[in-house]
Parts: structure tokens; C-alpha cells; sequence
């Protein structure tokens, strides 16, 4: 296909993004900041003969994306935090019953209902699980719209090929935002991830079971063992950031998604200053990429790590893991509609 | 030599080949192994069983899978129609089916239950009414009848305190999308053939593209009724059948 830019917001960049990657079952429920997404894959799922689903329940569209899973189509949802919560138990089941996802979570302000302000207050629900049961799910962060479409194609292929939920965090900002981007075909299905456990019909095979239940005595620790070994590997593999003048910087901003731009531009213009700021942009939450963490705290004593988030220090806890008390880690956090500015990240590190 | 044709003798009575040859789980005089055998029966019949995906319930029925020698998928508590909406859109060649309790169907999942009938999705509902949760050990079901004592009734239902049994057949029976509703009964041989029978018009219904059909079956408990088989049996033809009356709803 050519190659054409075009002007799109965040949400809508994420929807042909999925589409291109070959997504062909979407079902969702509204919620803001994400409606774009929805109301664009309502119409794109009728060009391309794909399936559309307005669920009755965030519950209900998570369920779909099992089901639509379980017979071997890519398929995905999208949500904003309310809706987030109430896909937990489906994430579960996915995780536990090893099916392929992509489920985007554009998030808003929190607890409860909050409000519909950009946020990064779902950090801990996306890496650590979310649900009940001991999995983890694959979470992408773009920062860019142009990212936003991109990595769906990464999604759809990491979830093919581990069998596993990846989430596409985003906030309200990179949803709503309109940036120029580049449409390019992201699908690499062709290269083919076969999927013979696909619930199908049973003809000239032996039925194929979808499941997540392990009643026998020693089974389920079997399972976890394998799930476990999974994740490890993912670990190893699938870690990935972006960094910036790491080199010869003593001071490290710490920054995900639309926060890491506010943190690249107090970076440049510290750097006018001859100021030595670096900057490590985590661009896979779960996994989160430790090496470059353990790395720069081993070689460089006298670093100074700033996390900066949308929330009150939730990958904070992640980095100060991977550091583990021999760098110094600060933190400089707003939430619920607030959003730290670069006047005030500049006056943080200041202080430092 | 005399060979088996040349006998008189003729097989008329086997195992379903969408059975397993293995024992069940259930207990005594439970509706379910019966349930599950007629399925296999139909599906048999219908010569669909490499066409067919089942959606296996949380509730006791949750290993239906192990019995079934078909594609089968689990679905969380509830959520077995919305499981079953995804499928069946992305593979209309396959005949897909949902198996659940009255606890699965019409309590935590009563919201997916409603909504997949009122798009009228094209699926075939085999739901199993036993006026308990068997699995969690008898504890009221949206279906326990007035009076009926269970673990969380110990006084029995009261409508002032726990409301009244659901009818949620007669519910769905007034959504445009639904197109064929029946209750039936497992209490007499003659009763299990009636439901043998709504079965397979539920899965013809499908074949057919007619839409959205549904199957309630009066199913024994007698382990959280407290009573032996037989009185089980007794006790859906005199008391249950009153409440859920028998026949078809639409
Ligand atoms: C979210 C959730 N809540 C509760 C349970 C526990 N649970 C398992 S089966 C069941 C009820 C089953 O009753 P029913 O659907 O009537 O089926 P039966 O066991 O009687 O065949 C419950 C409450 C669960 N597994 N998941």
C-alpha cells in the first residue's frame, strides 16, 4: 500500500492502526476521552468486512474480545479507567486461558469516577495484572501519534505470538491530540502465526478445548509454572525505552507517554543551558526495562533519577525496584486533571 | 460363519459419537448428564458435531468440555452469551451454543443474556433451570421457588425479603429479537423426549438462520433439594411445573 500523511487524532490513529495490523473484531462501550476510537472502528469494521459491537457493558465487550479470541480473529477493545475496571475479570480469563488481545486503555482522572482529564494514574493496574491471578499482561506506551499507530502493529504481533493480553496505555492528551502521521501497512500477519488451537469446528482434527479451569491436584501450579517461564522470556526479549544523552548526564528525567514530551522539552532546553540532563523514555511498561535501570545505577553512583508522572509515583515504585537504593530516585507527580509543568520540573530539578 | 447382519439383532440404543465414554461428575439423579446427552444426541442427528462450538458455564456444568467430543470454549460466570456473540459473527458456518444454569443465566449474567437476545443473535441457548446454585453448594438461585429452603434461605424464600422467582423465559419472550422460547421438564421419560425434541428445534433454528432460540429445562437436584432421585422427580411435576409451566413461550 502507499504511504500517505494525514492529520488524525490519538484515538483515531490507534483505530487504523488496528485495522492496518489486520484487527478485525472490535466491541467496546463508550466512554471518554476515548469515543473517537469507537465511532471510528464502528465505520472502518464495515469497509473492511470486519465485525463492529457496541457492547451493553465494558464487561460484556471484554467478553466479546474473548470470544472473537478464542476462534482465532485479532481482536481488541477500548476503554478509558472506569471501563478499564470492569474488563479486569476478562484480562484474567484471557491471561488464564492464553488467548491473543490488544485492549487500549486512554486514561482518565481517578479514583471512582473522577473526571475526563488526562492521567497516569492506571501504571499499577496495567503492569502489575489487574485482575485476580498471577499474569501480566504486555503494556505499550506511545507518546506520539504517530507511535499510537505504529505500535498496534507490535500489539497484535506480540500477542499472536505469547499468547497473551497486551494493553496500549495511553492518556486523554494523546487520545484527543492531532498530530501528522504517516499511514503505513502494519500487517505482518502474513508472516504467519498459525493458530491450531483456534475453536474452529472439529473437522479432520480432534476438538479443541478454550479454557482456564484446572481443577486437578497439581495442574494449576503446572500452568502457572508455564505462564511464568513465558513472562520470563518476555522479560528478556521484549524489553524496550528510549534514551537520551545518557552518556554523560547526572541528571536522569524519568518519563512515559504524553508526560515523557513535557520531560524532552525541559530536557532540551536545559541542555541550551549546558545543563547535563538525560532522559530514559520506558516505552514497554510491563516489561519494564530494568537493564538500562541496573545499568546506569551500577556504572554511575552519583546519578540523580527523576520520575515524572501523571500520577502520585506509580513506575516510581519500578524504578527505585530496579535501582534498588544505590542511586538517588525523586519524584515530581501531578493527577486528577493536573499535569506537571515544565516550569515546575525545571524548578524540581533545581532542587535536586 | 454366521456374520452380525445375518442375526436378527439390531443396534438401536449407543453412545452419542459427540459423547465421551467416561463417567461424569454429577451426582445422583442430577438433570445435567441427561441434558448433555441429549445435546449430543441432536447434534448427532443434525450431523454438525464438526460444525459446532460449545460455551461451557461457570456452574457445575463448567467441565462440559470433558464430555462433549466437540470444540468447546469456557466463559467467565455469566458471560457465556457475549462469548457466544463474537464467535457466531465472525464464523457463521459454525453453530454455536451456549449451556448455562440459572445462576449463570439469568443472575450474574442476566445483562449478556438480555442483550445478546435483544440483537437477536443467531445462537441456540440450552439453559439449565435447577432453582439452585449447585456448584457453590445450593445457595437460592433468581429461580428458588417461595418457601424453598437453600443455604442462604434457611427459612425459605420470602418474597418480602428475597423477591420472587425469575421467569426470565417469559421475560426474553417479549424481545423482538428472540424467535423461539420452550420450557420443558426432565421429571418422566416422556418429558425428556418433549425436551430432546425443543433441543433440536432450538439448533434447527440456527441452521436455518431463524435467530435467537432458547431452551429452559426443569433439571433435578436432589443433592441441594435434599431429596432422593425419584422424590426430586415428584417434586418438579407437583410444585416446580407450577411456577415454570411447561410448553412453548414462543
Ligand atoms: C465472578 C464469580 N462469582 C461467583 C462464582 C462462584 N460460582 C460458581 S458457580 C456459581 C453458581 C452456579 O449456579 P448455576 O448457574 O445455577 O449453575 P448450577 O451449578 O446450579 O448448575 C457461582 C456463584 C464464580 N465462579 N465467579
Amino acid at each position: 500500500m502507499m504511504t500517505k500523511r494525514i492529520l488524525m487524532t490519538g484515538n483515531e490513529a490507534i483505530a487504523e492502526g488496528a485495522i492496518q495490523a489486520g484487527c478485525r473484531f472490535y466491541a467496546g462501550y463508550p466512554i471518554t476521552p476515548q469515543n473517537e476510537l469507537t465511532a471510528y472502528m464502528a465505520r472502518r469494521m464495515l469497509q473492511v468486512k470486519g465485525i463492529f459491537i457496541q457492547a451493553e457493558s465494558e464487561l460484556s465487550a471484554i467478553n466479546m474480545v474473548f470470544g472473537a479470541a478464542a476462534v482465532g480473529e485479532r481482536a481488541m477493545t477500548s476503554s478509558s479507567s472506569p471501563g478499564m475496571s470492569l474488563k479486569q475479570e476478562g484480562i484474567s480469563y484471557l491471561a488464564g486461558a492464553e488467548l491473543p488481545a490488544v485492549i487500549v486503555n486512554i486514561m482518565r482522572g481517578g479514583p471512582g469516577l473522577g473526571n475526563i482529564a488526562p492521567s497516569q494514574s492506571d501504571y499499577f493496574q496495567a503492569t502489575r495484572g489487574g485482575g485476580h491471578g498471577d499474569y501480566r499482561c504486555i503494556v505499550l506506551a506511545p507518546s506520539c501519534v504517530q507511535e499510537a499507530y505504529n505500535f498496534m502493529g507490535v500489539a497484535f504481533d506480540l500477542a499472536d505470538r505469547y499468547r497473551i493480553p497486551v494493553i496500549v496505555l495511553g492518556d486523554g492528551m494523546l487520545g484527543q491530540m492531532m498530530e501528522p502521521m504517516v499511514i503505513h501497512s502494519l500487517n505482518r500477519k502474513a508472516k504467519g502465526i498459525e493458530k491450531p488451537w483456534a475453536l474452529t469446528g472439529c473437522q479432520a482434527r480432534k476438538p479443541n478445548v478454550i479454557k482456564s479451569f484446572y481443577l486437578k491436584e497439581g495442574d494449576l501450579e503446572k500452568f502457572n509454572l508455564k505462564l511464568q517461564k513465558k513472562y520470563r522470556l518476555i522479560q528478556q526479549k521484549e524489553a524496550c525505552y528510549e534514551g537520551l544523552f545518557l552518556d554523560d548526564a547526572k541528571t536522569i528525567l524519568v518519563a512515559y507517554g504524553t508526560m515523557a514530551r513535557i520531560a524532552k522539552n525541559v530536557l532540551y532546553k536545559l541542555r541550551e543551558k549546558k545543563k547535563k540532563i538525560g532522559l530514559v523514555r520506558p516505552i514497554t511498561l510491563w516489561p519494564f526495562p530494568k537493564g538500562i535501570f541496573q545499568q546506569l545505577s551500577v556504572q554511575r553512583k552519583r546519578l540523580v533519577a527523576l520520575v515524572i508522572e501523571m500520577s502520585y509515583g506509580q513506575m516510581l515504585e519500578d524504578v527505585k525496584l530496579c535501582t534498588d537504593g544505590k542511586i538517588k530516585v525523586e519524584f515530581c507527580g501531578r493527577a486528577g486533571g493536573g499535569i506537571p509543568t515544565e516550569r515546575e520540573i525545571i524548578k524540581k530539578i533545581a532542587t535536586l | 460363519m454366521l456374520e452380525r447382519n445375518d442375526l436378527a439383532i439390531k443396534k438401536i440404543f449407543s453412545r452419542p459419537k459427540s459423547l465421551r465414554d467416561m463417567q461424569t461428575h454429577y451426582c445422583a439423579g442430577c438433570g445435567h448428564g441427561i441434558t448433555h446427552r441429549l445435546v449430543a444426541e441432536v447434534v448427532d442427528e443434525l450431523e454438525i458435531r464438526e460444525r459446532v462450538i460449545a460455551v461451557a458455564p461457570v456452574g457445575c456444568a463448567v467441565v462440559a468440555y470433558d464430555y462433549w467430543d466437540f470444540d468447546c470454549s469456557e466463559a467467565a460466570h455469566g458471560r457465556a452469551l457475549a462469548v457466544a456473540t463474537a464467535m457466531k459473527r465472525l464464523r457463521p458456518q459454525n453453530i454455536v451454543f451456549t449451556y448455562q444454569g440459572d445462576g449463570d443465566l439469568a443472575a450474574i449474567g442476566t445483562n449478556e443474556t438480555i442483550h445478546a437476545a435483544n440483537r437477536g443473535e443467531n445462537l441456540t441457548v440450552i439453559f439449565i433451570n435447577n432453582a439452585v446454585y449447585g456448584m457453590t453448594g445450593g445457595q437460592m438461585a433468581p429461580t428458588t421457588l417461595i418457601g424453598q429452603r437453600t443455604t442462604t434461605t434457611p427459612k425459605g424464600r420470602q418474597e418480602k425479603i428475597h423477591g420472587w422467582p425469575l421467569r426470565i423465559s417469559e421475560m426474553l419472550a417479549q424481545l423482538p429479537g428472540v424467535k423461539y422460547i420452550e420450557r420443558v421438564s426432565l421429571h418422566t421419560p416422556s418429558e425428556v423426549l418433549k425436551a430432546k425434541q425443543a433441543i433440536k428445534q432450538a439448533f434447527k433454528n440456527q441452521i436455518d438462520e431463524v435467530g435467537f432460540s432458547l431452551v429452559e429445562i426443569l433439571s433435578p437436584c436432589p443433592t441441594y433439594w435434599e431429596m432422593s432421585p425419584p422424590e426430586a422427580l415428584e417434586w418438579i411435576k407437583q410444585v416446580m411445573v407450577k411456577e415454570f409451566p411447561l410448553g412453548k413461550i414462543k
